[in-house]
Formats: C-alpha cells, structure tokens, sequence
C-alpha cells in the first residue's frame, strides 16, 4: 500500500514522516517517531492506554489514523513533563501511589490533563466519572482519583 | 539477621520504578525496536475441536513482505511440545495426597488437530504486523470439525470425544485427600447441609497483552529473549531444552511488565517459537498478541464447580466437610494440577474442623487454558466454603458472623497443624496469627455487629434491602521451591543486587532495595537492584503465587550473610580488631564505640580484589559477590477476614456496596503503601469478578467475550468505598517476619458480595450459590412485585 506524508507537530517539534493510510496515529507515534511512552492495550478504543491530547482534546490514538492527524498538534506522554522537571501531575501520581505497573499511566495522564485543565472548576465525582475512560487492572483507582483530585486542586489554587 | 534498629523495613519508601513510567520512558516488550527485525501474526482457530486436513501457506508465503509462513507439520521434527509438568510437585505430596495425573503436552503449533477457538494452526513472519496480517488472510484451510466438548458435564460423559486420545480420558487428574474421619462423620453429624457451588470462569487480564522478542546471535551461539512474563528462568529452560542450546546462552529478560496476575506465569508456545524464528532466520524477531488474541489464547481461570456437603451440631459448630469438585481445565494444564491442589488445601480456612474429605478431578474441555490467577483455587473453594459457613448460620438462625467466630482457630492455638498437606510436600502448619481479631476488627470498621443488625432491621421496615457479607480466607504464601539471589558489593562500595523474582507493578526494586538497605545498613541510594535478567542469577523461580517477598528477601539475606563474612574478615585484619568488636555502619564496617576507626566497603572491595597487591587474610578468596539459594522450610500462612455492606436495589436488582472492609495479615510489611495497593487493587479485581467479568463460551464451544465490549473490567466509577486494614503479626518461618499478600484481596469478594446479598434478601430466603451475582438473577428474587417477599432460589440445581 502507498505510503502518504505526514506533517504535524508532536511535543512542540514539527514532525513529517510517511505511513499507509491504514496505519493508526498509536502506530504511527511509537514506530515512526519512537515515541513508545503510548502504550496499546486493546485497540479498540476501550482501554484508554493509548489517549493522547490532539489539538486539545484527549483521544484514543488507536482510533485514529496517522494520516487523520495532518497538521494536528499532538502531545503525548513524552511531552508531559519539561525537561527534568516532572508535571504537577506526575509528582502527584508518584506521592498518590497511583501506578503500579505502569502500563495505563499514560493514558490517565494524558487523561486526567484534558480533563482538569479544559476543566478547573471539575469536582471529585466529575473526576471519578472522566477517569473511567481508563482502564487499570493494578491499582483499584484509589490512588489514581486522588491524585487527579489534588492536581484540580492545584490548578484551582485551593 | 539485621538487629532491630528501625531502618527501611516498614516504611513506605517512594517507589523508584516511578520516575521512568510517569514520563513514558518505561521499557514494554513492544517498545523494543531492533535493526531488520521481523513480525510475528499467528492464525488462530475458529473452531473448539477438528480435524486439521490442510493447510495451504502459499498465497501467504508468496505475499508482500512475507520472509516466513509456518504451520505445525513445519516444526513437528523441531520442537516438541511443552511439558505438561511446567510446575512439579514434590514426593512428599504425591504421598500424602492421592493423584492419578495426567498433564497434557501442548504442541506449540498443532498438527493433527485443534482443542480451542484461539489456539494457533499457522504463523506468518513479514516485514511489518500489518503485512503479516494480511498475509494470515490468504492462508487456506481444510478443517474437519469434531464435536465439541464444551463443558465438563459433555467432558465426562461416557460417549464423550477425546480431546487427547492418548490420554484415554478428558481428565487430566485426580485428586484425592482426608483429614480424619472425612465423609463418615456426616452420619453422626446432628444436622447435613448440601448444595451446589459455582465459580465461574473469569481471567488475569493485565492491562498489557503477552508479548515475545527474540534475537539470535550467530557468532555466540546465543539467543537474548525478551518476554512479557513472569517466569524468566522457566523460560529459558523450555527455549534452551526445546531448541537443544545449553540454558547459559539462552538468556530471557521480562522488562517492564504490564501486569500479570498469574496470567503470564507460565510458558506459552510463542515464548519458544519466537525465539526459534529468530535464530532460523537470523534476524530479530517480535509478536506482541492483541487483545483479541488475549481473550482467545491467554489463559482463562476459575471456572470451577463444587458439590458440598458440611455436617455440624446444634451450635453450628462444623464437624466435618465434605467437597467433591471439578476444574474446567480448557484444552491443556499447564501448571497442572496446582490449582485443584490450592483448593483442597485451603478449603477449611482459618476453621478449627476435625474431619474433610475432598476429590478433585482436573477436566479437560474445549475451551481456551486454565491456569492460575491471583488467588488460584482460592477463590474458587472460598465461594464454596464461605457460601456454606453462612448456610449453616440461616439453618441454625445464627447470626453468620456467629458460626464463624464459633468455628474458627483462636490466637492460642498458633502455631496450629491443619491434619492435611500442602503442595510442597510439608503438613500444614499455620504459622501465627489472629483470624478473629482480623474478623471483629472488620465489623467494628462498619460499626459493630449489633447497630448493623440493628440498621438493617430499621432499613427492611421501610422496604430498603441492606445485606452484610462476609468472606474469611487464609493463604499459602512464599511456597518454595526455592528463590535465587546473587549480592555483590561492586567496586564502588555500591551494593548490587539480582534476583530470580519477576516483577509485573509490585515494585521490586524498591522493596528488594528496601530489604538489602537494612541488611548492609545502607542509604537505598547506595542499593542497585536488577530484576528479571537470567543473566544475573542462574537459578531462579519467578514471581507468581505470592512468594516474592518471603523468597526473594530470603535468598538476598543469604547472599549478604555469606559475603558479610568475608567483609567482616579483610576488615578485622585492616582494623586489627576482632570481628566480635566491629558492627555495620557508614556504608562499611566500624569498631564498634570507636567512631574514627571504619573502613568503608568501597575499600574492603578493594582489598578484597584478586591479584597484587590485595589485602585479603589468609583463607578468604577473592572477590565480594555470592550467589545464595533460600529454600523455604514451607509456606508463610496470610489471612483475612473481608465483610461488606451491600443495599439491593428491589427494583433493578442492582448491588450497590456501600462499603467494603479488609482486615489483612501478611505479617511484617517492607513497604506498607505498596502492601496497600496490592491488597486495594486484589481487592477491585475480586469485585470485578463478582460482579461483572465473565467469560462465557456458547454450547457449541465458541468464546462469546472476545473484547472489551463483551467483558467489563472494572473502571474507577464502579468501585465503592474499600478500607484495608493491615494485622502485622510476624511470621515465625523467616529473620524478616514475612508473609507473601500479591493475591490475598482478589480472594474473597465474589463471596462477600453473594453472602451481602442473601444477608440482604433474607426474607425471601435467597441464595446465591454462583458467581457472577448478575442484577437480573437478584431482581427476580423479587418476583413480579419487587415490593413483596416471596420466596425464591437462583440455586443451580444438583445432580443426583
């Protein structure tokens, strides 16, 4: 199958690279351009693993295609954090003991972003609600909603 | 052992695994990336049970991209199948309790004929996943279907087809045991109880798919596997006997591992057949399983039934219990008879019971692999056992919690002997512990027996159904063989440290950091630890049946015992003091009151160094590094006692858990937040079991759940309140006081919420003697009016 080019930006870098039509943007970021922090765990857009922020809106990199993502701007888990300076939200992730083995992490991070900051004023059962866009098999959530609730709570400036 | 100046040991150190999987730099099979490497898709069958007449690759071999299409008349003469034996038992075991077993091999890609909807017939090798996929479209086959046997009632009918003709029977095995005077003290027992028990069959489903990368390197002669397991070194053995290389130039490394649960505690055919393409062809080679194939193909659990008879007195005192139960075992068993022989050993629980008798057969069906899953018997013969305590309370009109503090072993009675044997050989001893504190302790989280009582009584006199649930277990734990370890210190005083365990999110390198830390008196900075790598430890077991913890830390300290000899040794004659005066301090060795006298390990390992110029004593060889073995003497015994608040909703039949409460001992916790979250997420996997995975296959053996759509894992909005209380009481089996918890919480909350509901629905005389507690079944409990009591059963009926 012909192989189109891509142009777009990931991270704040601006990105071309090729693929088929068929190959989807999860594919496509973690082959293409190494970014293999967005983890595939079902492919069919239930998990949640592979969510990635597209123009601002958190999506299922699994459902998407590559080329779908012409001139979009993309952020994944590798552009969280800035430099060595870990995000509020990966700090507070680490202290709220919400990973264990680590697979779903970027995609309740990349979740747990679009839902606070296109959201400040979000309250603790929005949040449980959000959340359950992704699937962890390890933690029980606990920690996980208690993290993305103290992160509102920063952003609020309580 | 380390004296008890407080150090790392209990305390909940930030998990240094962290940092890399918060920030995507985290390192899964499928992010490995070689130079040439190649792709791996495998065919899979559509049918539970044929015939294998033809298979024609051509199209697919001729297609784009295709290095490689392979069926198993292809390997027949290259690789035999995988034991059926994976998982041995020791002669003691088969002594004590009687076995007739037969495992199945499984062949990694069958030829004659295929035993599930998912087991492979073909592979495809091409240049990328999507060109081997489209190539495994082109694959012609000429199947011959046979009759399913779909469950275990069609397996053990006499006209039933073979699903291994060699084995003669579709039962892998029996099992058989007795404690005291077994089924002959029902006939004195003042009052009988029967029933039919069963536990559904459900699976590990980590959030990460299996996943196999391998690289052959031709001028070593060595193969480098990287596996989504959670058994390395078993892995390198089955590659190593099946590709005929010694074990030394196999070397399996599991890197970050997605989760497992006991689902990938075991070997599967690809493990072998990547690693045999890769040194075929000479290339690496990859094959990350989807989930569609995670549903078909990786191991199923549960799945079980019991048949139930208990005898007890007027008291509800138990006098004896009778079980006699069947394990849908699916096409193979590949840890054989291991989880038949959990539920034999776990059944009486933390209950004082004089007699039991129990029978298992293993039974082979067309249906995907039964293996362990956290809890691995557990689970199964606690629904069973816990369904049947609070049976014997509504006989008795005893409150449940009652005939549990009646029956069960008191603090007094430890350490306690059971009477039966455990699957290491060794006769049960329960090592320390409180089971009814830890039951109390529960109720008392949820105000106390009485206002319960009294709050339920008050909430069924407005129409309002509230239940408490109960589920008691007690758990196996560490169970050997044995753990390896290998302790060094390196060259900069560093203490590095391997061992065989596998993590897959316990966060071993920070417990085992931890542990290492006090052993040498420490800052954990200075502690390295590698896990996972065979080329670290040559032996090795792995991390499955709640054993890290106990084993590793046990081998660990053997390692460090041995090398602190050595150190204490080349320091006393540096010092010129006597070992007797030095003590472990500064990240070296000191004399002991004597704060400038110290030598630090950087320069004990530096003296310890062959060659000139050492200054080692007379009779201390060369080098700081020991590989050390810990055999367990048996297990550690963890236990719990979980009780829940359930309010059924008379209208939908919706269970709502208002709260649920685990009092948990594993003895000595290292690193209590980790203790937590492992017990916390057992806990919603348990729940998730209880209430809303399911696997169900159609009666003609066809998987009905092969997605996400089909199967609901838990998500955050549908667990309710959990407390975990930790009960830390030491075990006596280890210096450490440890006690294994990986599996503990997924045990019992099918029961809790079964026994919550039928609490609840009291009045109707409900039971619910199966898992999952489906609405539907609890709204018919209600009958047509939901607001008038008739009674009703969801009772399956019995046999005989």
């Amino acid at each position: 199958m012909d192989e189109q080019s891509i142009s777009l930006t990931v991270n704040g870098t601006e990105q071309n690279a090729k693929a088929e039509p068929r190959m989807s943007l999860a594919d496509f970021l973690r082959e293409r351009l190494g970014l293999t922090g967005t983890h595939i765990g079902c492919e069919h857009g239930v998990c949640g693993a592979c969510t990635v922020i597209c123009d601002g809106m958190a999506v299922r990199s699994c459902l998407m295609f590559a080329v779908q993502a012409e001139k979009k701007e993309i952020k994944t888990i590798e552009g969280l954090a800035d430099g060595d300076t870990m995000h509020p939200l990966q700090t507070l992730f680490s202290e709220h003991r919400a990973l264990q083995c680590g697979f779903c992490t970027p995609g309740m991070l990349m979740t747990a972003v679009d839902l606070v900051d296109n959201n400040p004023s979000i309250t603790p059962p929005e949040i449980k609600i959000g959340m359950s866009a992704v699937l962890c098999r390890c933690t029980g959530y606990e920690g996980i909603l208690k993290a993305v609730e103290a992160y509102a709570m920063q952003i609020k400036g309580v | 052992m380390p004296d008890s100046i407080p150090g790392y040991i209990g305390q909940s150190v930030p998990r240094r695994e962290d940092k890399r999987l918060l920030r995507g730099e985290g390192l899964f099979v499928a992010d490995i990336q070689l130079p040439n490497m190649l792709h791996v898709a495998i065919a899979r069958s559509q049918f539970p049970h044929a015939r294998i007449k033809d298979i024609d690759l051509s199209k697919a071999l001729s297609a784009e991209g295709v290095e490689l299409a392979i069926s198993g008349e292809d390997i027949l003469e290259h690789l035999p199948p995988i034991s059926g034996m994976q998982l041995t038992t020791p002669p003691g075991y088969q002594e004590r309790v009687d076995t007739d077993i037969q495992i199945p091999d499984q062949p990694l890609i069958p030829h004659e004929k295929v035993r599930f909807v998912g087991e492979p017939y073909a592979l495809v090798v091409a240049k990328n996943r999507y060109l081997a996929e489209d190539a495994i479209e082109l694959i012609s086959t000429n199947f011959d279907p046979m009759p399913p046997v779909a469950t275990t009632d069609d397996a053990l009918d006499r006209n039933a087809p073979l699903l291994h003709e060699n084995l003669g029977r579709n039962v892998a095995a029996i099992l058989h045991t007795k404690k005291g005077k077994g089924a002959e003290a029902l006939k004195t027992a003042p009052h009988r109880l029967k029933r039919r028990f069963y536990h559904h069959r459900y699976a590990a489903m980590p959030m990460e798919c299996r996943g196999v990368v391998a690289d052959y390197d031709a001028r070593t002669d060595t193969l480098t596997i990287w596996s989504s397991t959670q058994v390395v070194h078993w892995v390198r053995r089955e590659v190593a006997n099946s590709l005929g290389m010694p074990e030394e130039n196999v070397r399996c490394i599991a890197p970050d591992v997605g989760g497992g649960f006991g689902g990938k505690g075991h070997v599967y055919p690809e493990d072998i057949l990547v690693a045999y393409l890769a040194r075929r062809l000479r290339r690496p080679v990859k094959w990350i399983e989807d989930r569609h194939e995670h549903f078909l193909n990786s191991t199923h659990s549960r799945d079980n039934i019991y048949d139930v008879e208990i005898g007890f007195d007027n008291n509800g005192r138990i006098e004896t219990v009778v079980s006699d139960f069947v394990v849908d075992s699916g096409a193979y068993s590949p840890i054989g008879a291991g989880i038949a022989g959990n539920s034999i050993a776990h059944m009486l629980g933390p209950y004082d019971i004089p007699n039991y008798e129990a029978s298992s057969k293993i039974v082979l069906t067309n249906r995907t692999p039964n293996a362990p899953y956290r809890g691995a018997g557990r689970p199964e013969v606690g629904f069973a056992m816990e369904r049947a305590v609070d049976l014997v309370a509504n006989e008795l009109d005893l409150d449940p919690a009652e005939v549990r503090f009646r029956n069960m072993i008191k603090a007094d009675q430890m350490p306690y002997s059971v009477g039966l044997t455990y699957r290491d050989g060794v006769p049960i001893v329960y090592d320390s512990g409180d089971y009814p504190k830890a039951l109390e302790r529960a109720l008392e989280e949820l105000g106390g027996l009485k206002s319960i009582r009294k709050r339920q009584k008050d909430a069924l006199s407005q129409g309002r159904y509230i239940g408490l649930g109960l589920g008691c277990y007690v758990e196996g734990t560490g169970v050997g063989p044995f753990e390896g370890a290998r302790v060094k210190i390196d060259a900069t005083g560093k203490i590095v440290v391997a061992t065989g365990a596998c993590p897959q999110g316990q966060g071993h390198e920070t417990v085992f950091a931890q542990v290492t830390a006090d052993l040498w008196k420490v800052p954990i900075e200075d502690v390295y630890v590698t896990v996972a790598d065979t080329a670290h430890v040559t032996m090795g077991y792995g991390t499955l049946a709640s054993r890290s913890t106990v084993t590793a830390s046990g081998a660990i300290q053997l390692a460090s015992d041995e090398i602190k000899e050595k150190v204490f040794a080349i320091a006393s004659d540096i010092l010129e003091t006597g070992v007797q005066d030095l003590e472990l301090r500064d990240s070296g060795v000191g004399v002991k009151g004597v704060p400038g006298m110290h030598i630090s390990f950087r320069d004990i390992a530096t003296a310890a160094r062959p060659g000139w110029g050492h200054k080692r004593p007379e009779g201390i060889d060369a080098g700081l590094e020991v590989t050390s073995y810990y055999e367990p003497p048996t297990v550690t015994w963890s236990y719990a006692s979980n009780a829940a608040i359930v309010e059924v909703n008379p209208a939908t039949g919706q269970v709502l858990i208002e709260n649920y409460v685990e009092v948990h001992d594993a003895g000595v916790l290292v690193n209590p937040a980790i203790a937590d979250g492992q017990v916390k997420g057992g806990l919603v996997q348990g729940l998730g079991g209880g209430l809303l995975e399911e696997i169900t296959y159609d009666e003609n053996g066809q998987l009905l759940t092969g997605s996400f759509m089909d199967y609901l894992l838990p998500s955050a909005s549908d667990v309710p309140p959990i407390t975990v209380i930790h009960q830390e009481t030491p075990s006596p089996l280890n210096s450490l006081g440890v006690k294994g918890l990986g599996e503990g919480g997924a045990i019992a909350p099918p029961v809790v919420i079964a026994n919550a509901v039928c609490d609840a629905l009291r009045p109707f005389k409900a039971e619910i003697n199966s898992t999952p507690v489906r609405w539907g079944d609890v709204a018919a409990i209600f009958g047509d009016d939901p607001f008038k009591a008739t009674s009703t059963t969801t009772t399956p009926e019995m046999d005989e």
